[in-house]
């Protein structure tokens, strides 16, 4: 697990700083976001990059500072302090979004019109040229295509939310925010998003991903970072926050010394005759035949012998928790 | 860049106006209005008075004032239509969540604010000329009376919109759309009655009576406008010939002299001021 080190929290932005970022220009850059609401801070030296053609989930509990640090990246909220880069260009330059698509949580778009009419008007706001054809195209890659010309005002609140997911879509961005894109949508609808995501990643486009939905995350992100309290709990790619392995044995006949080799390989836990060793990010290739060769060596019987993983929800739940006692 | 965006937000305001159920509402009033006063300005020609009909002057002046009774009716419609368009088209679209996908374009805030303000002012100005063309035909086909500057008064009630929606505006960057809708409309309302009351004051000739419809028509110059477009529908020489009692006394419904440079000047900054504020106030909200 790694914090983001790049980024020197709180520290104004140097025109070097710009130029050094703007060569390799990540998607997103922001260091030292701060926002307080009244008495209430939101967001609390909030700093992290994605990269060009990176997912990157954004994970925490319900006011962690998700959304508010999103809004905060695309000049929707001002910050209190703190600077965003998007795509090499300061945000508060309007035409840094140029290139950026957004599906907001709170997804409406204008009832009067219909899902090609509101297509066509976000092509012209983002000035970007796009072809009936492709605007057509975008829709049908939401499933919206045989709805194009109905008024969105009748539509359902999973159809509006895959309009929103076009409309974030079509003027060819090279970053896309999707907060909670799947948060309307059926199991079907989010298979489909899924794919979208997978899409992206195959034409190079950056996504910041928030969703509730961990296996989601787990399935498609390249990194993740985590927001408790307004602030980056953790932040790393799947392998750095899962690095710790496990292996699963159900022994018979453990007497104290297995037990004492068993513990020496690493932190163990029994629950009857399941043994759980928590091994180290990358275990010697002998550990584990090692470890069953001394065990039979004393005797034990080894009826199984299982590789484990730790999932992206236990390793979030074990951050939390002791982000949770760390503040008490 | 910025003019392309401004119209594409004008357009889509009046796209807006013209689907949404406002403007069949819009219609139907106006509709009435009209035909209402059609019935009004047939039977004005026959009405008897001391045993006879008007003579020609008493009917221009007569005319005059029930013309600018209507008026007033078709800019009060105008007034609640731009008030309560102008509210939900800003406010409500930051309550619903529109807003944010639009927002998060390459685009400045002041550059939508514009747009929406351009959308407006043309609907509310088309709906003005539209409806106040169709009720001078009304008054000329009845009673053979034609307004003597028809453009400058349909200029001033259109501009008398434009304050009002401006307000609006402003209003809803702070507060909820209906709220918005419901004050621009209060302070609308107040304003006349001040207008009024200062036209009562002129006629007493109490100055501090007076003083209060000059004040209120400064600090919202949607009566003061009101009052130069009166003044462009109603026929001079027959005010002048018959109508003196009437404006002594101050009559709601006939203005007393046009307006000022100095009053236009200061109505063109004040829509300046108001929208400027409206763009401060949406460039520091957050969304």
């Amino acid at each position: 697990m790694t914090r983001d080190t790049a980024a020197r929290p709180g520290a104004p932005l140097l025109d070097a700083d710009v130029q050094a970022l703007a060569s390799p220009a990540p998607a997103v850059w922001c260091s030292g976001l701060r926002k307080q609401y009244r008495r209430r801070t939101a967001v609390d030296g909030v700093s992290f990059t994605v990269g060009r053609g990176e997912i990157v989930g954004l994970l925490g509990p319900n006011g962690a500072g998700k959304t508010t640090v999103i809004k905060i990246l695309l000049g929707l909220v001002r910050p209190d302090a703190g600077d965003v880069l998007l795509l090499g260009r300061p945000a508060r330059d309007p035409r840094s979004r140029v290139r950026v698509g957004y599906l907001p949580e709170l997804f409406r778009y204008q009832p009067w019109l219909t899902p090609a009419e509101v297509l066509a008007l976000h092509v012209r706001l983002a000035g970007v040229e796009v072809p009936v054809g492709e605007r057509r195209e975008c829709l049908a890659a939401v499933g919206l295509a045989d709805r194009a010309g109905d008024r969105v005002g009748g539509f359902s609140k999973g159809m509006q939310q895959r309009l929103g997911l076009a409309v974030a879509l079509v003027a060819r961005p090279e970053f896309v925010v999707l907060d909670e894109p799947t948060s309307a949508l059926d199991p079907i609808g989010r298979a489909d998003v899924r794919d979208l995501l997978l899409a992206l990643r195959e034409r190079e486009v950056a996504v910041l991903l928030n969703s509730h939905l961990i296996g989601e995350v787990e399935r498609v992100c390249d990194r993740v970072v985590i927001l408790d309290k307004g602030r980056v709990a953790a932040s790393g790619t799947l392998a750095e926050l899962l690095g710790g392995r496990e292996l699963r044995l159900r022994l018979g006949e453990v007497n104290a010394e297995a037990e004492a080799r068993l513990a020496a390989a690493g932190p163990l836990t029994r629950s009857g005759d399941l043994f759980t060793v928590a091994l180290p990010a990358a275990p010697d290739s002998t550990t584990v035949p090692d470890l069953v060769a001394g065990l039979v060596g004393l005797g034990v019987r080894v009826h199984a012998v299982e590789p484990g993983r730790i999932s992206l929800e236990e390793r979030l739940l074990d951050i939390l928790r002791a982000e949770g006692g760390d503040r008490r | 860049m910025t003019a392309r965006i401004v119209l594409v937000v004008a357009a889509l305001t009046l796209q807006e106006a013209a689907r949404r159920k406002v403007l069949r509402a819009l219609a139907v009033l106006t509709l009435a209005l009209l035909a209402l006063s059609a019935w009004g300005f047939a039977n004005l020609i026959s009405i008897e008075f001391e045993g006879g009909t008007f003579t020609t002057g008493e009917l221009r002046l007569v005319a005059s004032q029930v013309l600018n009774l209507v008026m007033f009716g078709l800019s009060l419609i105008a007034a609640l239509g731009t008030a309560f368009l102008a509210g939900p088209t800003l406010a409500g679209e930051i309550e619903s969540g529109i807003a944010l996908s639009v927002m998060a374009r390459p685009i400045r805030r002041s550059t939508v604010l514009l747009g929406k303000w351009l959308g407006l002012v043309v609907f509310g100005g088309g709906f003005v000329t539209v409806a106040g063309l169709a009720q001078f035909v009304i008054v000329w086909s009845t009673v053979d009376y034609w307004p003597p500057r028809p453009v400058i008064g349909l200029a001033l009630l259109a501009a008398q919109t434009a304050v009002l929606l401006t307000l609006g505006l402003l209003l809803s960057t702070a507060v909820s759309p209906m709220a918005s809708g419901v004050v621009a409309v209060g302070l609308f309302g107040a304003t006349w009655i001040a207008g009024v009351v200062g036209g009562v004051g002129h006629g007493l000739g109490n100055e501090s009576l007076a003083q209060v419809g000059t004040v209120s028509q400064v600090l919202l110059p949607t009566d003061g406008l009101w009052r130069g477009a009166m003044h462009a529908f109603q026929d001079s020489s027959a005010l002048a010939e018959f109508g003196g009692p009437a404006m002594q006394g101050g009559f709601p419904f006939l203005s007393r002299a046009p307006l000022t440079a100095a009053y236009l000047t200061w109505t063109g900054f004040w829509i300046a001021l108001v929208l400027g504020l409206a763009a401060l106030a949406f460039r520091r909200r957050d969304l």
